[in-house]
């Protein structure tokens, strides 16, 4: 037996070069992180062009007059729940346990629900009140902002009934697994965005 | 986790030490309240110096995201989880570069750009 194969039997200490390739489950995971930070630099752009044009509002009306702290803070409880309730839905998929994956999975839907519609009502009540996109700079950043979040949050609740139909027929396959795998962790990574949109946008407007 | 992935490294988010335990979870929950409330009652509070309420503010925000990173994402420092750290610091890294090269930028243009009123003066 030469070295390497008596290396390669104790499973300890083999060199990365014989490993061979990593894991499915791995790769995949790792290509979704990567995808993430890159939809996170996207955010980090609308972030920066925020930052510059706030001030811009042309007369018409400022952050501090437009945004109602109590209205974020329900919205955020909202996305941090789904995010936590999110994660107890990653752990029964990964045991396995059906009933407990839809029962965390529709609490998490409809704590993302919940978001959505407050976020919605406010932007009808800023539309309704003359302070839509066209009316200033700071508030065209706002809506990019604001609303690529939204949207974000809107296509991860598409997601989730798509996965939730595919346990429904597929059961609890590899692939599957590691789709919903996936989808847990955009479902964090919108919610750390989200830290920095009350943040940078909410609070920042009251300073 | 199978032995052979722990051999080729992890996934960001796969959480192998608290294997099917809820408890990282709620840590992490407990945390982002605490540091949630915190943010919301600091732009609010007359306690603190206004100047310094900002950077407050600052950091309150990036301690949070390192708590929903650490505790939601389970992305650790361990030596199987060096590609995915060395991604996201190049993440924050691009994401820096763009937030604050845009504002420096921005500011200097604002800084020196002649008053509007005068530049009408120019054209007309």
């Amino acid at each position: 037996m030469s070295a390497t194969e008596q290396a390669l039997a104790t499973g300890d200490a083999v060199p990365l070069s014989l490993r061979g390739p990593a894991s499915t489950g791995v790769v995949a995971g790792y290509g979704f992180w990567l995808f993430l930070l890159s939809d996170i630099v996207i955010f980090a752009a609308l972030f920066a062009s925020y930052a510059v044009l706030s001030g811009e509002t042309a007369g018409g009306p400022t952050a501090a007059a437009l945004f109602d702290k109590k209205h974020v803070l329900i919205e955020t409880a909202c996305l941090l729940a789904s995010s936590v309730t999110c994660g107890f839905g990653s752990l029964a998929v990964q045991s396995g346990e059906k009933g407990s994956t839809y029962f965390w999975m529709t609490v998490t839907f409809i704590l993302g629900v919940a978001f959505l519609s407050l976020e919605v009502s406010e932007f009808s009540h800023m539309l309704g009140m003359g302070a839509g996109p066209s009316r200033s700079a700071f508030l065209s950043a706002f809506f990019t902002l604001v609303g690529t979040h939204g949207l974000h949050v809107t296509l991860g609740l598409c997601w989730l009934i798509v996965m939730l139909l595919q346990v429904a027929t597929l059961g609890f396959q590899p692939m599957v697994s590691r789709r919903f795998f996936c989808f847990g962790l955009f479902w964090h990574a919108l919610d750390i965005v989200w830290i920095g949109v009350f943040t940078i946008v909410y609070l920042g407007a009251h300073l | 986790m199978s032995a052979e992935i722990e051999a080729q490294g992890k996934a960001p988010g796969v959480n192998v030490h608290t294997h099917g335990s809820r408890g990282s979870y709620l840590i992490g929950l407990g945390y982002a309240i605490l540091l949630t409330l915190a943010s919301f009652w600091a732009s609010s509070t007359d306690v603190i110096y206004p100047h310094g309420v900002p950077i407050l503010l600052g950091v309150l925000a990036i301690a949070q995201m390192g708590i929903h990173l650490v505790f939601f994402l389970h992305i650790s420092s361990a030596p199987d989880q060096t590609n995915n750290i060395l991604a996201l610091v190049f993440g924050i890294f691009v994401v820096g570069l763009l937030v604050f090269g845009s504002m420096i930028i921005m500011a200097h243009l604002n800084h020196n750009m002649m008053p509007m009123d005068r530049l009408m003066q120019m054209q007309r």
